[in-house]
């Protein structure tokens, strides 16, 4: 009999690469800790909010039910701390409030492959393979493991899963957990948002209605991207509006660890804008920060 | 004749300095860019340089053509390396003859700081402890945040001639 399945929204980080409040970031007219709760909500028995003991009175947090840090001032894994002791026996479902691109889709991939047995169930991450602490499954006995943890000086919630039991997916989408650090993220993850499904459609893509159909293109890699893809060229069919939509189409698939403000784009051989229409034919090529000289 | 080449091998710097020479020409400035063995505090064995041929072409051409028009310079020629490189070779060529040292002087400098930033080119170094990097790409691989400062760490050395 596995435990009853809570949800916890973190919500707790000081967001500085932002330099303002995760939370109330919009999406498709959503804060990002609605859409969360949106997305969580319809899939456990409670939702709850955690929350720094400084964020109490905040009138977009406290209008859902909240869980206090007991431990503030290290990281989300005190948030996930204090909801394992607010509710002991229940297994939580935790998620971070800046995943725009986090589909419903995704959410029931994890509750499906859910191990009670295990301490927790995570997904590996498409970037580095590594588990990703802030969409995972805490069940109850992750608590005691997660209590000495903390008292023996560790933070990282990511470490935490790594060095213990959790059982570890593969994502299905592999954008689903993508996060937003800063302004131009959030900027590119609205336009793409904007354009697109809602937070709580069923649906694996967060990109856009809008999109064009299909067409055929050619991609070309330089350098450190050609070696993170394994390949100098491809030609691929896609429906990605733009030279942006389509490296964030090949950033999960193609394993590229570059982000689009590191690079330029260029589009049949020139320097293009990276919210350039793409037609069928084009030849796109993304460029590495340069070293000539 | 184009005024901005990529060579895949060694070339001759003579032969280079010869195409422009001009009557009209007092002065003559060449920057030459070498292979240097260390790199912010490691052990440089050699370099791969990476280029997009077709833009890479254009936007040197324009480059040198910007040169002349905003120098008054009679003649430009730049060529970049591709390929491996080894210990002290030419990774870059830059040779400006003018009427005068000045013009020759400024439009040179201009060529090389343009040419670093603009070109799409990659420079891979290989290190004395076996391992590799690309140069500006690495570090921002890690700290996605820390990038947009600019690294202009020269493993070259200018020869000017008047």
């Amino acid at each position: 009999m596995s435990a009853p399945l809570f949800g916890l929204v973190l919500t707790g980080g000081h967001s500085k690469r932002m330099q303002r409040d995760k939370a109330t970031l919009e999406y498709a007219g959503l804060s990002q800790l609605a859409r969360a709760v949106a997305l969580l909500e319809p899939l456990v028995e409670r939702c709850f909010v955690s929350t720094r003991p400084d964020q109490q009175s905040d009138a977009q947090r406290t209008a859902y039910p909240c869980i206090v840090d007991q431990l503030p001032g290290i990281g989300p894994i005190g948030g996930i701390h204090a909801a394992l002791h607010a509710h002991p026996h229940a297994a939580w479902l935790v998620l971070a409030c800046d995943l725009p691109f986090l589909d419903a889709a995704t959410l029931q991939q994890l509750i499906a492959a859910r191990e009670p047995q295990r301490v927790a169930t995570a997904f590996r991450s498409s970037f580095d393979g590594k588990p990703e602490p802030l969409c995972a499954i805490y069940e109850p006995a992750s608590s005691a493991a997660i209590d000495a943890w903390i008292a023996s000086g560790n933070r990282c919630p990511r470490s935490f899963l790594a060095q213990g039991e959790a059982m570890l997916l593969t994502l299905h989408n592999p954008r689903a957990l993508d996060n937003v650090n800063t302004a131009l993220e959030y900027q590119q993850a609205r336009d793409l948002v904007a354009g697109g499904t809602s937070a709580t459609s069923a649906g694996t893509s967060a990109i856009g209605a809008s999109r064009p159909a299909p067409r055929r293109l050619q991609v070309q890699y330089f350098a450190i991207l050609r070696e993170q893809a394994g390949r100098s060229e491809e030609t691929l069919d896609s429906s990605a509006p733009d030279a942006q939509g389509l490296y964030e189409e090949l950033r999960g698939s193609r394993q590229l660890r570059l982000r689009p403000e590191q690079l330029r784009v260029a589009i049949n051989d020139q320097f293009a804008e990276w919210s350039q229409t793409l037609n069928a034919g084009d030849r796109i090529a993304f460029l590495p920060p340069v070293a000539g000289g | 004749m184009s005024t901005f080449r990529l060579e895949s091998a060694a070339f001759d710097a003579d032969a280079l300095r010869n195409e422009l020479k001009d009557h009209g020409c007092g002065g003559y400035v060449c920057f030459e860019g070498w292979v240097r063995d260390h790199n912010e505090g490691r052990q440089v064995t050699r370099l791969e340089y990476e280029a997009f041929a077709p833009l890479a072409l254009s936007e040197g051409e324009k480059i040198i053509a910007e040169a002349r028009v905003r120098f008054g310079v009679q003649r430009a020629l730049c060529v970049h390396r591709t390929g491996a490189l080894d210990l002290s070779e030419i990774a870059v060529w830059v040779g400006v003859a003018a009427p005068h040292r000045d013009e020759a002087f400024r439009a040179c400098r201009y060529i090389i700081d343009e040419i670093k930033h603009r070109l799409p080119i990659w420079k891979k170094e290989y290190y004395a402890s076996g391992d590799s990097g690309w140069v500006n790409c690495e570090r921002c691989a890690q700290t996605p945040h820390a990038h947009g400062h600019d690294h202009d760490h020269d493993h070259a050395v200018g020869a000017a001639l008047d």
